[in-house]
């Protein structure tokens, strides 16, 4: 089992059509995760659960890179890409964060900002969070009771998420 | 295969269960019989727009998964060229026989045998009967159109069974 020191770990899906999903997650203890800082998936409006000082922080950082998100997304009209996964490498000079950034063909896109500490994260492993991401969030789509739009309650997605944050911190 | 008839029968019995209840309006002059007529009508477009709402939901989760493993579009005209192919045949099993555009928004899809209307006729019969086993299709069409980000007006005719005709008209915002 290994085991890292991740300060915090954010990670934020958005959607074009101007709606934030925030999942945050505080703690470098995985037990911290699931028992003092439920976290809370949220589709149009974002609403940390997580009580962290960072929070506005996040936000702003998850705001700014999407305007880089759609800088690629234009640009990449045109090149020749193979993968549709973005990086953005975006660096806050104060508190050392590297962003990460994912479109899909239904231009849903999933930004995730991780502690610049936590350098032991490879390329491979963000590329395969993405895609598990990516796989459940296609999931809620195809469950006839969730609208498209709306914010995401799947326990499923949830606890997806919380197996990946999990693994990572 | 079993699961192209599988979805052809509950599709069958989709339209039937909205028509159940519409019964066929008499001739007659008198004002009662004419607003029973009125609102016959006005019941069956709702079952279509039923039907194309249902059509749509399934357009939008295919619109997801679908795609998941290609190459992000670069144009309008790929997306086409997706829902002709891939789209069409993960749910008919064939591709669509032919698309036709006039690169101004407007495109017209033409599928030769189409498998919903193919056990019915080949030939004008029954043509009255054919626009409500196409609405389901079209809002298909228009969902997972929606999903990748275009915005669109789906119709279909029918000139002859079983050739049937989606045009896809793109709304610009």
């Amino acid at each position: 089992m290994r085991v890292r020191s991740c300060d915090s770990l954010v990670l934020v899906v958005r959607v074009l059509r101007g709606r934030v999903l925030v999942v945050c997650a505080h703690g470098a203890d995985p037990r911290h995760l699931s028992c003092r800082h439920p976290f809370l998936q949220n589709y149009p409006l974002y609403i940390r659960s997580a009580p962290t000082e960072n929070e506005l922080k996040f936000h702003y950082m998850v705001h700014t890179s999407l305007d880089v998100v759609d800088e690629k997304i234009s640009a990449m009209g045109k090149a020749l890409v193979d993968q549709r996964e973005l990086y953005l490498g975006l660096l806050y000079p104060t508190e050392d964060y590297k962003v990460y950034g994912y479109v899909t063909n239904s231009k849903v896109k999933f930004v995730m900002v991780v502690d610049s500490s936590n350098t032991a994260l490879r390329d491979n492993e963000i590329r395969s969070m993405f895609r598990k991401l990516h796989n459940s969030y296609t999931d809620v789509m195809c469950n006839p009771f969730y609208n498209p739009g709306d914010r995401i309650q799947s326990r499923a997605f949830d606890s997806m998420v919380t197996s990946m944050m999990i693994q990572v911190c | 295969m079993a699961d192209a008839a599988l979805f052809e029968f509950l599709h069958m019995e989709m339209v039937a269960e909205l028509w159940a209840h519409h019964s066929d309006p008499g001739p007659g002059v008198s004002a009662g019989s004419r607003g029973k007529e009125a609102r016959a009508a006005t019941g069956q477009k709702m079952s279509l727009s039923v039907l194309e709402g249902m059509g749509f939901r399934v357009g939008q989760a295919l619109g997801e998964r679908l795609p998941q493993e290609t190459l992000a579009f670069r144009e309008e005209l790929d997306v086409l060229k997706f829902l002709c192919k891939d789209l069409w045949v993960a749910v008919f099993q064939k591709q669509m026989d032919s698309l036709r555009t006039n690169h101004q928004g407007t495109y017209v899809l033409q599928d030769n045998s189409f498998p919903l209307l193919i056990r019915m006729a080949s030939g004008p019969q029954y043509l009255e009967e054919a626009p409500k086993f196409l609405a389901f299709t079209c809002g298909l069409l228009r969902g997972t159109l929606s999903t990748l980000g275009i915005k669109s007006l789906v119709t279909a005719s029918v000139a002859s069974l079983p050739t049937c005709k989606f045009q896809v008209v793109i709304q610009k915002t």
